[in-house]
């Protein structure tokens, strides 16, 4: 998905909110899951679905599914890799790096120099380390002379992944 | 985690069916049966292998940001610091990494000023500055990985 990410906010109604809040931490797992939902709320099977469907055609929603946890399914070696890449080159290259078939995501981050000269941030995710650092390897010869330097940051523990709360 | 576990977190990467019994269609689309299939994801939720089944709420949307952001953590501070950080809802995520920022987190925040806010608290709480890394441009997010 190559997300442009539209300006307009898409304000949530009351009903909305209240069911994003009902079921940001899971779906019941029954055979009816979004008539348990309109129980709770007291909203209608067919109302659910319909505001849930609304939600995804609006893109407040992105997709409604599992999130898996990525070192669970084998994906051990988390790089992010990081570059120092020229300003004029950086949003051309960039698209270029993201289009990568094992970079998951890409993205122009701010450097905060003279401690961080990093300006563009790449994930890779590898069954091992080797795996990464052939990926590492594909974008360093990608991005050429254009890069001044670069690092891997490979995670060591996922600490917390609960993903977005709203609040009631 | 056996081959109908691995096809059935593939599938539910997708969209998962807005219909009266979508556990039923899964399971018709993967010749296994509903109650196999609900039974299956309890599962993989207990065992941690999905963290979570549901929406994926995209905050920018609402008019919210995400944001990356950094910390150097002393060792011997680290889970003192990560307790910390982890108690904030804003924060969706947070991971340890080998570098001297080794602590990396994401806030995801319904206003601008709930990511300032929880920021300042993080600094506050922690007693350690903070490194942000709000994205300037995205050039790719895939939301997948295949089991």
């Amino acid at each position: 998905m190559n997300a442009a990410v539209p300006l307009s906010p898409q304000p949530l109604s009351a009903a909305e909110r209240a069911l994003l809040v009902a079921v940001q931490r899971g779906l019941p797992l029954l055979p009816r899951p979004y008539r348990a939902v309109g129980e709770n709320l007291g909203l209608a099977e067919m109302e659910v679905i319909r505001m849930l469907q609304e939600l995804l055609a609006r893109g407040v929603i992105r997709r409604i599914g599992a999130i898996p946890n990525h070192y669970a399914l084998g994906y051990t070696a988390n790089g992010m890799s990081v570059w120092d890449v020229d300003d004029e080159q950086v949003d051309r290259l960039g698209q270029a790096v993201g289009a990568l078939p094992f970079v998951t995501h890409c993205y122009r981050r701010p450097r905060h120099l003279p401690d961080w000269r990093y300006n563009l941030f790449a994930m890779a995710h590898g069954k091992s380390r080797a795996e990464v650092t052939a990926h590492v390897a594909a974008i360093s010869a990608l991005l050429g002379p254009a890069c001044q330097a670069h690092d891997v940051l490979y995670s060591t523990r996922i600490l917390k992944k609960t993903g977005v709360r709203l609040t009631g | 985690m056996d081959e109908s576990d691995k096809m059935l977190i593939n599938t539910l990467q997708g969209g998962f069916p807005l219909t009266e019994r979508p556990f039923l269609e899964v399971a018709q689309r993967l010749g296994l049966d509903e109650q196999t299939v609900i039974a299956r994801i309890e599962k993989l939720l207990a065992d941690g292998v999905l963290s979570r089944f549901g929406p994926l709420i995209q905050v920018e949307r609402l008019g919210g940001a995400f944001c990356l952001a950094a910390m150097a953590v002393p060792q011997a501070d680290f889970e003192r610091v990560a307790a910390i950080v982890n108690d904030f809802p804003a924060v969706a995520h947070n991971y340890a990494r080998d570098h001297r920022l080794n602590m990396w987190f994401v806030l995801a925040a319904e206003t601008p000023q709930d990511i300032d806010a929880t920021l300042r608290a993080i600094e506050a709480r922690a007693g350690i500055p903070v490194l942000t890394f709000p994205k300037e441009r995205e050039y790719f997010v895939e939301l997948k990985l295949s089991a």
